[in-house]
């Protein structure tokens, strides 16, 4: 598949500020258009749709971490009463090809020629054939007449594993003579990159200071509020295939099926429905199987992903080792980062460097620092895939830097506030030159921000002074009160592009039809405030529809806090392009010409002359081709426009955080009190919609601070798989939320907008450990791994407390750290 | 997640109950409130073969406080006795352990003699039984028969129940004079099974401390009773390091088990903790009645 026509969207680069029209829906708290119908129970999930004559599937999946299948015997399973099919790996052979997940996110060729990533491809096949490398890897499925029945059947199949070695330690893979994972890659190295800017081993050398410390964060599952799911029909005269499934990439499955199952891109139509989250991952081996089925069988088939499927091997993230050294002086200022980081990419690194990457191109933060030398590598071992999950290698990097600054103030004394401040970015240095490309291959730059600022914000939000003069009171009172800070940047909206059809129909009505997919973030509100604004209607005026592959012909999906501004301005262009259409309709119409005339609330008026009007449906209606067509000399008929929108790169959003904590120290408890952010997203849609995004992602980041963690044992065996032992954390755990905003509009795209999907999740675990420390304090206790368990904090705390007795304060250094050295 | 086939039976009776048991033997269960039991069932944990719903069986659920006695019917649900004002004058440590059983959704479901027979050693109306010196009443085809609180209990998930055998109702007492109770438990969210959890009742005359059951959930394949802590607080001043002590004497005399939540060397040192904190509670509630 080729990407859209580049002169046409690269023209909206060019789209002049001054050509912008004022926003007056833009920025407003609308309620959410969407609202009404799913929260009455009229929204349509997967499980929700039924197709007559359907069949029910279920999954097989490996229960070793590493084997290679001896004897595959379904017999059994076939003679059940109500039972179809089974299919295995080998059934598949020659039929439907393996696949890499993110495969289609091709590295920009730029990119590959400034960095040089080493990235070994391997593929995962839909059902495995031979060997399996994780405890949940598809291995067969049934298709019986209920999903009862399709359960019953799994376990009348026996399957012999011959057990190989298992790893599942990314350091242990390493390591010579670990079991490699995929023979033909010579180890478990996925992929491996290095990316410098400045001389860091000089500044090391220089720096009065050198920290070296190892940093941790456990590995997170997405966890969906609704499972994933496929539905699949073949026409049985056509051949031609429709697929319901739970994807926010509606057209990336589209491509993934076409040419898995050799299938023309224009007989295959995929349609998402309503969609309970998706977290940012992308297509399963699901996405293919069941549609393979379908044809096979000549009837539809359903699947709908169970809660214990979902914990097992819908996409965990994170999963990441720092080892890091960093220089800095008595000052505070921190004048070198050398950090090599690991990615446990379990067993097949489906995304070559996107996470990795991303957590490289994020280091930095929002932190002035001379000289930075970045090595990732993705490595293989016997855990479900890792995938970029909202985040995507922010929250771990950051962790890591914000760990890393509080550190500094601790050794050097400043407030941690002050050293904070100091290493900022200023204002003055703005545009600034990160020195490293981004994942696009297109050099960072911070465009306009106010770092500074944001962080004052947040002081006096939170009333940093009263705070300090709380947490004393509470001291005495025996109660450890901390707070702690984190600060991050947000490359958001990140290409290739996205494309919007605008179209008003004969009555006047406006629909919006993008590529972009809404799985619970508000988009058919926010963009119909865009189209609104860009085209002189009003919101209720405005249809937002997408998840359908025949609705737009080239769409990239949700993710990556991407579709605010890449769909954003695509809808906003291609609204102000229906505009000037309108107006030359009009002029036609009204004798006019076009630049007297005006378009609010859905009509045209001469200006001065406000009798003379027709309202947008009479343009609609004069745009329609036949006899009756009043169009301008040349012009097509229909009122309506299209436009890509291909970003230069990304925009930068940041925020900075605070969280207040309570600590036990008897226990290890921590309680989060309150939890506060500052965020830059530049021109905000609708703020209602911003703090929803905050919100969820401060749970998630929440979670991935104290509770939520896929835990698998020694020989592969994953402990966490029920909401008993992964826990997320419900209302009863989280703090209120304060959310204010900074607003510096991009200067990227035409409406000034960043991206926010993804930043409430980012500083959390910085901002709560930075906390718990500073609750501790005088004890010098380090966090350097999230979550951080109540078990883990009480030995810290009493190691602390034991290094503070007999040696006055070394303290408990998780880190291993060497502290200062003089 | 869909359970594996099975018989079900939806009793109208007691009597019709225990025939249906009777007639499944070992391969019966008795479906009540259903908040454990259908999750096993759904992961294919739990797979019997009848499944006897006793959700229509009348006069199973009453909650009578009676003086220093409480009864509860095996089919009253968390929430009824959560809610309950003579329950929360009278046994405010049963309104206070009610209210820490998972979450609203569960309590307005699940049923006292549902979690008392389905012996989680982590879970609230066991280790309650315990501390209230309790006791239930089952029936089976042979008659009814009391099981007292503490000899119920066989093991993980296991009562010495007969497999034909009902619970009906659920009794306990607080022992006279001034009584403080407390019950505490550690738990990961609101609303988790506890890593630790503790029932104390506390008696005390003069300063003295007359009567003590201390009972913990969490720390072993059972509820336990920290017997060596209550013996050792009998007859003592109710100071700080009576307290202290018998706090140290549970560490020393339970044997956790330990899982991802915590380990039994961390489940020690905080039901240590938590026994101090709630025996400390206790007194202080006394102290409240005083003053």
């Amino acid at each position: 598949m080729t990407e859209p026509g580049t002169a046409n969207a690269r023209a909206a680069r060019r789209v002049p500020i001054e050509s912008v029209r004022p926003h007056q829906f833009v920025g407003q708290r609308l309620r959410r258009k969407e609202d009404a119908r799913l929260v009455s129970g009229k929204g349509r999930y997967l499980a929700d749709l039924v197709v007559p004559g359907m069949r029910h599937a279920a999954v097989l999946r490996s229960p070793v971490p590493h084997g290679r299948i001896a004897a595959f015997d379904a017999s059994e399973a076939l003679a059940l009463d109500g039972v179809d099919a089974v299919f295995t790996g080998r059934d598949l052979l020659g039929k439907v090809g393996p696949f890499v997940e993110g495969g289609r996110l091709e590295i920009s060729p730029v990119f590959l020629d400034k960095v040089g990533p080493e990235v070994k491809p391997h593929a995962m096949p839909v059902l495995a054939a031979e060997d399996v490398h994780f405890v949940g890897q598809p291995v067969a499925v049934v298709v019986a007449a209920s999903r009862y029945l399709a359960e019953d059947a799994l376990e009348l199949i026996r399957v012999d594993y011959e057990e190989l070695p298992v790893v599942t330690d990314p350091e242990a893979a390493l390591a010579p003579g670990a079991p490699v994972l995929h023979g033909h890659l010579g180890d478990n190295v996925a992929a491996h990159f290095v990316v410098e800017s400045g001389d860091v081993d000089a500044e090391l050398d220089r720096a009065p200071h050198v920290y070296r410390g190892r940093f941790e964060v456990g590995r997170q599952a997405s966890n969906a509020m609704e499972p994933r799911g496929v539905l699949a029909t073949s026409d049985d005269g056509t051949g031609d295939l429709t697929v319901w499934c739970t994807s926010a990439r509606p057209h990336l499955v589209r491509t993934f099926l076409s040419e898995m199952l050799g299938i023309p891109l224009d007989r295959i139509r995929v349609i998402s429905p309503d969609m309970g989250g998706s977290f940012g991952t992308g297509v399963f081996s699901e996405d293919f199987l069941i549609p393979f089925v379908a044809r096979e069988l000549g009837r539809p088939v359903r699947w709908v992903e169970d809660r214990s499927e979902n914990l097992l091997v819908t996409r965990h993230g994170r999963d990441q080792v720092h080892l890091v050294e960093v220089g800095y002086d008595d000052d505070g200022r921190i004048l070198a980062l050398k950090d090599r980081f690991l990615v446990d990419a379990g067993a097949y690194n489906q995304y070559a460097i996107t996470v990795s990457y991303n957590a490289a191109a994020h280091a930095r933060n929002q932190f002035d620092i001379p000289a930075v030398r970045l090595e990732g590598l993705n490595v293989l071992t016997n855990k479900a895939p890792v995938a970029p999950v909202r985040g995507a290698g922010r929250p771990e990097v950051t962790f890591m830097m914000d760990r890393v600054v509080d550190i500094v103030a601790h050794e050097t004394g400043i407030d941690p506030v002050e050293c904070r401040r100091r290493n900022l970015v200023r204002p003055e240095q703005m545009p600034y030159h990160a020195g490293i490309p981004y994942r696009d291959g297109v050099d960072i730059v911070y465009d306009r921000a106010d770092f500074p600022a944001q962080l004052s914000q947040l002081c006096d939000l939170v009333d940093y002074a009263a705070f300090r003069k709380e947490q004393a009171e509470a001291r005495r009172e025996g109660r450890r009160l901390g707070i702690g800070f984190s600060s991050y940047m947000e490359g958001s909206g990140f290409g290739p592009h996205e494309g919007a059809v605008v179209r008003v129909d004969t009555n006047g009505h406006v629909t919006v039809y993008t590529g972009a997919n809404a799985h619970g973030q508000g988009l058919a509100t926010t963009l119909a405030q865009v189209c609104a604004d860009q085209l002189g209607v009003t919101p209720e005026d405005v249809t937002v529809r997408m998840g359908d592959t025949s609705f737009i012909p080239y769409g990239i999906g949700t993710f990556a806090s991407r579709s605010a501004v890449t769909a954003g301005t695509a809808t906003g262009v291609a609204a102000g392009l229906v505009r000037e259409k309108a107006l030359a309709i009009a002029a036609e119409l009204l004798e006019v010409s076009s630049s007297d005339l005006e378009l609010e609330e859905g009509t045209v008026r001469v200006r001065g002359t406000p009798s003379r009007e027709v309202s947008l449906g009479d343009v609609a209606r004069a745009a329609a081709p036949g006899p009756r067509s009043r169009l301008p000399a040349g012009m097509e008929p229909v009122l309506e426009a299209e436009h890509y929108y291909v970003p230069p790169s990304v925009t930068w959003s940041s925020g900075t955080h605070a969280a207040v904590v309570e600590v036990d120290e008897e226990t290890g408890f921590v309680r989060v009190l309150r939890y506060l952010t500052v965020d830059d997203c530049g021109q905000m849609l609708n703020p209602t919609i911003v703090e929803g995004q905050v919100h969820g992602g401060v749970a998630l980041g929440l979670g991935e601070a104290l509770t939520e963690e896929v835990i698998y044992d020694a020989t592969g065996q994953p402990l966490t798989g029920t909401y008993m032992d992964y826990l997320l954390p419900t209302t009863a755990e989280t703090p209120p939320i304060t959310v204010a905003h900074q607003v510096c509009p991009s200067e990227v795209n035409p409406f000034g907008i960043k991206g926010c999907g993804e930043g409430g999740a980012v500083g959390p675990p910085a901002a709560i450990a930075n906390a718990i420390v500073d609750a501790l304090r005088p004890l010098d206790v380090r966090i350097s791994r999230v979550p951080i368990r109540p078990e883990r904090l009480l030995e810290l705390i009493e190691v602390a407390k034991a290094g503070s007795a007999h040696d006055g304060g070394v303290g408990a250094l998780e880190d291993g750290g060497a502290g200062s050295r003089s | 997640m869909k359970p594996a086939p099975f018989e079900y039976v939806a009793a109208r009776s007691l009597d019709e109950a225990l025939a249906a048991l009777a007639d499944a033997g070992e391969g019966g269960k008795v479906l009540a409130g259903g908040q454990s039991l259908v999750p096993l069932l759904a992961l294919r944990l739990a797979r019997p073969d009848v499944l006897v719903d006793v959700n229509q069986v009348a006069g199973l659920d009453r909650v009578v406080v009676d003086d220093h006695r409480l009864v509860i019917g095996a089919l009253a649900r968390h929430r009824a006795v959560e809610l309950d004002e003579q329950v929360r004058r009278a046994f405010p440590l049963v309104s206070a352990a009610a209210a820490k059983i998972g979450h609203v959704a569960i309590r307005n479901r699940g049923t006292v003699g549902g979690s008392v027979a389905h012996a989680d050693p982590a879970a609230e109306w066991p280790a309650l039984l315990l501390a209230l010196d309790g006791e239930v009443e089952v029936a089976s085809p042979r008659g009814r028969r009391v099981v007292s609180a503490g000899d119920l209990y066989a093991g993980y998930l296991t009562t010495t129940l007969e497999v034909d055998e009902v619970v009906c109702e659920v009794r306990a007492t607080l022992p006279e004079g001034r009584t403080g109770t407390s019950f505490l438990e550690l738990a990961r969210r609101e609303g988790d099974f506890a890593i630790v959890g503790v029932a104390a009742v506390l008696a005390i005359e003069g300063d003295e401390v007359r009567h003590c059951r201390l009972a913990l959930s969490g720390v072993g394949s059972t509820p336990v009773r920290a017997r060596g802590a209550e013996e050792l607080l009998a007859g003592a001043a109710a100071d700080d390091a009576a307290i202290a002590a018998a706090a140290r004497e549970v560490v020393e005399e339970i044997d956790p088990p330990g899982d991802i939540h915590g380990s039994a060397d961390y489940r020690r040192k905080v039901a240590g903790v938590l026994v101090r904190r709630a025996l400390s509670a206790a007194r202080d509630e006394i102290g409240r009645m005083v003053a």
